[in-house]
């Protein structure tokens, strides 16, 4: 998905680390786009070959946390099995996030994040949705 | 937002945040800087993440910040702060998610004159023998009961496995091993990213350095820490890679409920924390003694894999190839020290994010022959630039919770140095400058150009005029390994 008004990411300046800024109209596509920001961050580059499929659940202590749980979740599976989404399927209900998430093993990767920060996260809401800002320690 | 008139001045190299400047500040918060490193930090929230620092229940003294700040996440880069034992609280991310990252510095007899030719090929050796770049993983598979032995042990593993020297253990913050450490404590996913990294530099800002000790300020403390003008010393600048940053994260996590449960506000959720004495507390605590010796065994193997390049470039070639340890010192850590505040010892909890210890003559705690002239504290330039040995003093100890800088400190964000800076042109420029490189990513060696740092000579003038440490000698680059 290309960044629009509606939905999106753009890196901010940052000193040491690194910072996004998200945007969707709504939770699970605010996930999808800071998973897509992240990835882009990092230089994931995807193997054309081998899909792969994956999917697991969180539950939900609040927006922020889930946020932080989801993203540090792709960034165990990026450092495990060394594989990369790009198709997202994500749903909240009552409280938990269902995910089911298609890619591909990473043929390249440029930088290493070490964690997604909880530092002043708070998701905004505005006319159109959802918007945050996320620091990552790299 | 903190602007510079809100700041109180002390004399050039001081300045203080009073606690009446925020109604949710409980100390006030000191800083050590130039009135020009102040001006360089002033578009950025370091001094904002100190005031919010400033707010942890259980604080004593002054949240302290060093020269080299800039912003973070939680407290700034460069603070220092003490909450009374066991009361006070505990913040992972007061500590950061490399828990002991730090420095070790390796002394040699090798004159650079002797092995100018053989520069390069050290750089590739070292380059080849220590494992670094992006997920990288090491020749090491340790178990997981190798690994709970590796938590509880630190650098004592690695003497046990022949990777290092009784010198190396004796010569390292704690002699390598902070006690308490309890891996039950520690995440099964936590462990299994710690599993194949020992023995790795990582990524980012981490390094593996030959410098020439370039000059001399004490020649007593120089001597005794075996550092000869023109001769050869390795800096390995790492921390506890994928272990640590998962068991912050972990617990970063885990005390965002906690907090409620404790009835602790807080102006960032990054500064979660809990205190010492409740049951979160000690498990984080265990914990983080886990990855802090972790890293500590990490940079031991480093230095063991680095002896080997040495070894098989310059045997045979040189009289005497052999690297000596002169300290190992953390700049991300939390520990349990008694300082004197308001003439009392007290026992404290001090959280150094981006600052050494810096312990000065006479502490029982650094090794006998470095007793009278105060503990080694290696402060790393940027590439291109100086890196410094300095000591800790009598006034670090008085001051600042026995603390001083940890290094140049940023000054560009990634994104703008990434933008006016190309990998292979600097790697260009350095090799002009006689600074050999080996990096495995040309866009992450662009984010680390020196200009991306501030002056490290001016950093550490700050420290010495503040008199909270002392100058050694000064070092030149010659090779970098970055991952």
């Amino acid at each position: 998905m290309a960044n629009d008004a509606n939905a999106g990411f753009r890196e901010i300046e940052h000193t040491a680390d690194w910072e996004l800024e998200v945007w969707a109209p709504d939770m699970p596509a605010l996930l999808e786009q800071a998973a897509r920001g992240m990835y882009a961050l990092s230089g994931v580059q995807l193997k054309s070959e081998s899909r792969v499929s994956r999917s697991f659940n969180l539950e939900m202590f609040d927006e922020e946390s889930l946020l932080v749980d989801f993203l540090n979740e792709l960034l165990w599976i990026l450092e495990g099995e060394s594989l990369a989404f790009d198709h997202f399927q994500l749903q909240i209900e009552e409280g938990n996030l269902k995910t089911v998430l298609q890619g591909a093993p990473v043929a390249s990767l440029k930088k290493e994040i070490k964690a997604v920060t909880f530092h002043n996260l708070q998701i905004n809401r505005r006319k159109n949705g959802l918007i945050v800002r996320i620091v990552f320690d790299v | 937002m903190v602007e510079l008139s809100d700041l109180v001045k002390i004399n050039d190299y001081e300045w203080e945040i009073p606690v009446s400047f925020r109604k949710d500040m409980r100390v006030p918060v000191h800083i050590f800087a130039t009135h020009h490193l102040l001006e360089q930090v002033s578009k950025d929230r370091s001094l904002e993440q100190a005031v919010n620092s400033a707010t942890l229940p259980g604080l004593v003294g002054k949240v302290l910040v060093m020269p080299d700040m800039h912003q973070g996440y939680g407290f700034p880069i460069g603070g220092v702060a003490a909450t009374r034992y066991p009361q006070g609280v505990i913040s992972p991310g007061g500590i950061g998610y490399d828990i002991n990252c730090g420095v070790r510095l390796l002394a040699s007899n090798i004159s650079f004159q002797e092995v100018r030719n053989q520069i390069s090929d050290l750089a590739s050796a070292l380059d080849y023998h220590c494992p670094s770049g992006v997920g990288t993983k090491g020749s090491l598979r340790l178990s997981k009961k190798e690994l709970n032995r590796v938590c509880v042990q630190g650098s004592r593993w690695a003497l046990e496995h022949g990777y290092a020297t009784e010198m190396d253990v004796r010569r390292t913050e704690e002699n390598g091993c902070l006690p308490g450490a309890d891996p039950s404590r520690v995440s099964a996913r936590a462990m299994e990213r710690g599993r194949p990294q020992l023995g790795t530099l990582g990524a980012g800002n981490h390094f593996i350095e030959i410098d020439i000790v370039d000059e001399i300020f004490n020649q007593n403390a120089a001597n005794r820490m075996g550092l000869v003008k023109g001769n050869l010393v390795v800096q390995i600048h790492c921390g506890s890679r994928g272990f640590g940053h998962q068991i912050c994260s972990d617990y970063v996590r885990e005390l965002q409920s906690a907090v409620h449960r404790y009835g602790i506000k807080l102006p960032d959720r990054e500064l979660v924390c809990a205190p010492l004495d409740s049951p979160e507390g000690q498990n984080y605590l265990a914990a983080m003694r886990c990855a802090a010796n972790y890293a500590f065994a990490n940079r031991q193997v480093l230095a063991h894999h680095a002896r080997t390049a040495f070894e098989e470039v310059l045997a045979g070639k040189v009289k005497d190839w052999h690297l000596r340890q002169v300290y190992d010192i953390a700049h991300n850590m939390g520990k349990i020290e008694t300082h004197k505040v308001d003439g009392k010892d007290v026992k404290v909890c001090v959280h150094r994010k981006g600052a050494m210890r810096a312990f000065g003559p006479g502490s029982p705690v650094i090794p006998d022959e470095y007793r009278d002239i105060g503990q080694p504290v290696i402060i790393p330039g940027s590439m291109g630039t100086a890196s410094w040995v300095l000591v800790g003093t009598e006034q670090s100890m008085e001051r600042s919770f026995g603390s001083t800088c940890h290094g140049a400190g940023r000054l560009m964000s990634r994104k703008k140095a990434k933008k006016t800076v190309r990998g292979e042109q600097l790697r260009r420029d350095l090799e002009m400058d006689g600074i050999q490189v080996r990096a495995g990513s040309m866009p992450g060696l662009a984010e680390e150009a020196p200009q991306a740092y501030k002056d490290v000579d001016e950093v550490v003038e700050t420290v010495v005029n503040a008199h909270i440490a002392r100058k050694v000698a000064r070092l030149r680059p010659v090779a970098v390994v970055k991952g």
